[in-house]
């Protein structure tokens, strides 16, 4: 195959994803795309997402039709330069069609992230890892998230880096003792994880509390963050929506805790019934309910805004954010290298906009 | 962390977590410490199925083999359970409840009632019900809507390892008495369960998969013959909403109603039989709060109204199956006035 020709494939969402379907074509052939731009709705039984442009070009073919269903790794769309000749393409789009009709997973065993949890202090830290680049990123997820709340900018970061994404205390399949609650305690967790696992200059990135939290690392131990990105960052300005934090913690059913899901992203259709019943799971695990509890007052009394940071800093906000509203960036700009508003995309906008976060990200760690 | 267990697996796990976490946490039951000591055994034969293996040499004090007399130890699993123990009593089958229903329809289920409130009876009583295992007319009942009639009752009906054990975790955390009902054709079956404690709130309805054509509401071992019939339904392009409400007291009434009034029709999948059974009862429920969302009668597919036969064709004709509910959905959708 021409090397020049750049197959879009199922990505794998999560360990358990053994194929995807495509609900929705958002390119047609002959579209012109860059690299980050949607191309297709993805469903699976878990999560459902945006397939993005993995490199630029022109989309040459769809090799899956919308409605179809197709196994992690196998080729879904070719892109290639305009003047790749026609033939070319219809070979490849044969050979694609081919493997997919055999319905064979392209992707070999070993591959996707592995998790593990490491001993910090007595207590116990879950993470996932992904990718062997020489560069480290770890990702420090929000209030009430996980690891897997980095799904979509995770695997396109682990092609050229080494990423990490942790729990934090009290969240994911970490240990759920947050002791008083405090800032602290969650960045001795973090910085306790470098520690463990050997991790000396890191490219730190935090979402909402894990950005309050990454930059509590950065001003700990600067000379071991090589640089910062903070995504929808808590505790940076002055807005915060106090009902969506208690609302969370204090839901106990799916009627409870749906309307403030909504909360989380521009476009209410991302809450699936499957985001619902995760984070419900995760709720109704022992200790969960009081750590969200001890944590809710750290959240809304933490004002960072004048904390020093001296590391190299980028920002980035969902300009439809209800939870921490894109205003908050101006206690940063001036502060940081770069601070990019993604419009129509919500708190979460590393699940709604994940190639803007990503490409921000890379920009941090090629500096 | 969660990993694959089975149902029997999960029950266990919940009771060792509990009993780890609360020493007033007991057990008991017919052969749940029979067999330990025994030359060659260093277990209990934990019950009929198993289910409590390894608890006994785990928690030697705390489970107890009793004799073969339902009334004399679910009379003392309630008794203690009203001094400050949480007994955990294991009744083999659900057929055998009827020589002990004074105590529990009678004392268990009034005491907080008549006592003003200043008592509680947080007993749990573990019992199998179901067919399909060609275990007869006495050994093969669905029972549970004799005891999801009596107020003071709670009566939960795990449809999955997931629920077993966060079910069980909440029936023994909770203050009242609760009838656990385990589908004795589900413990081997498979799924993904948290390594960690959990409980799941009674009296909230799980939506198994979300559906704009009908409601499916299947309790226990027939939430998976649902999932079998929308899978073939689905073929057709007919999207079922499949609604668990994993206790039948109380009631997630809310979740139903919202879910027909969204969809308009609704199925009601039921083992146990169709005269005063759950199936007439969210019948009911929905024709007198959701009259106006129905676009057709409400479907039910129940067994008949007579004993499980030992016959195994008979048998298999009685249990309600894929075929039989994916029938029942095609004559809700059309359905003309």
């Amino acid at each position: 195959m021409d090397d020049r020709i750049t197959p879009v494939t199922m990505p794998k969402w999560g360990l358990s994803m053994k194929t995807g379907r495509i609900t929705d074509w958002l390119a047609a052939p002959g579209d012109e795309v860059a690299e980050g731009d949607g191309l297709a709705e993805i469903d699976t039984d878990k999560i459902a997402g945006t397939l993005e442009a993995p490199a630029g070009g022109v989309l040459r073919a769809i090799v899956a039709e919308a409605g179809g269903d197709a196994p992690v790794g196998c080729a879904v769309a070719l892109l290639a330069p305009g003047d790749v000749p026609q033939e070319e393409i219809a070979a490849a789009v044969a050979e694609a069609r081919e493997l997919l009709a055999r319905g064979q997973p392209a992707e070999p065993d070993g591959t996707g992230p592995a998790t593990g949890a490491v001993d910090v202090a007595g207590r116990s830290l879950a993470y996932a890892t992904e990718g062997d680049g020489p560069e480290t990123v770890v990702l420090v997820h929000g209030f009430g998230g996980d690891k897997d709340s980095w799904l979509f900018v995770r695997t396109p970061l682990a092609a050229r880096h080494t990423v990490y994404a942790l729990d934090l205390p009290g969240h994911g399949d970490s240990v759920k003792d947050v002791g008083d609650g405090g800032l602290v305690v969650l960045a001795d967790a973090v910085t306790g994880f470098l520690d463990v696992l050997g991790l000396d200059r890191v490219h730190l990135v935090g979402h909402s509390l894990g950005g309050a939290v990454a930059g509590a690392v950065a001003g700990q131990v600067p000379g071991r963050v090589r640089s910062l990105t903070l995504v929808a960052p808590a505790g940076y300005g002055p807005e915060l929506d106090s009902g969506y934090l208690r609302g969370f913690a204090g839901a106990r059913t799916r009627r409870e805790l749906k309307p403030h899901l909504a909360k989380l992203f521009a476009d209410g259709d991302r809450v699936t019934r499957q985001l619902v019943d995760d984070l419900l799971r995760y709720k109704r695990l022992d200790g969960v309910a009081e750590a969200l509890a001890a944590l809710v007052p750290t959240v809304e009394a933490l004002d960072l805004a004048r904390t020093p940071l001296d590391v190299p800093l980028r920002v980035v906000w969902g300009g439809a954010d209800r939870v921490i509203p894109a205003s908050n960036r101006r206690s940063l700009e001036g502060r940081a290298r770069e601070v990019r508003v993604v419009e129509g995309a919500g708190h979460m906008v590393h699940m709604e906009a994940p190639g803007e976060v990503t490409q921000l990200i890379e920009r941090a760690v090629t500096g | 962390m969660s990993r694959n267990i089975t149902y029997r697996e999960a029950i266990n796990e919940a009771l060792v977590q509990e009993m780890e976490r609360d020493p007033s946490v007991v057990v008991l039951g017919e052969d749940n410490a029979g067999g330990a000591g025994a030359p060659g055994e260093s277990d209990a034969w934990g019950g009929v199925l198993g289910v409590t293996k390894g608890l006994q040499p785990r928690f030697p004090d705390r489970v107890l083999d009793t004799p073969i007399s339902e009334s004399a130890f679910i009379g003392a699993a309630i008794g203690a359970a009203t001094r400050g123990l949480r007994p955990v009593a294991e009744l083999m089958f659900i057929d055998f409840m009827g020589v002990c229903l004074d105590q529990i329809f009678n004392q268990a289920a009034k005491f907080r009632y008549m006592f003003g409130g200043r008592a509680v009876t947080p007993v749990v009583i573990r019992t199998m019900y179901g067919a399909g295992l060609r275990a007869a007319a006495q050994h093969s009942q669905s029972l549970y809507p004799v005891f999801t009639s009596v107020p003071g009752l709670k009566v939960a009906l795990p449809s999955s390892p997931y629920e077993a054990k966060g079910l069980l975790v909440q029936a023994i955390r909770d203050d009242d008495p609760v009838i656990f009902c385990e589908h004795k054709a589900l413990y081997d079956t498979v799924g993904e369960v948290p390594a960690e404690s959990y409980a799941i709130p009674f009296g909230e309805a799980q939506i198994v998969r979300e559906g704009g054509d009908v409601t499916i509401v299947a309790l226990g071992r027939m939430v998976s013959v649902a999932v079998e019939a929308a899978d073939e339904l689905a073929a057709s392009g007919v999207r079922c909403e499949i609604v668990d409400p994993r206790t039948t007291s109380p009631l997630d009434e809310d979740t139903i109603l919202e879910s027909v009034e969204h969809t308009g029709r609704l199925v009601v999948v039921d083992e146990a039989g169709p005269r005063c059974g759950t199936a007439a009862d969210i019948a009911a429920l929905v024709a007198g709060k959701a009259f106006g969302a129905l676009r057709a009668p409400v479907g039910t597919v129940t067994p008949p109204h007579t004993p499980v036969p030992f016959s195994p064709p008979l048998e298999d004709l009685y249990v309600p199956d894929a075929t039989r509910v994916a029938a029942a959905v095609k004559s809700v959708l059309d359905w003309k006035a």
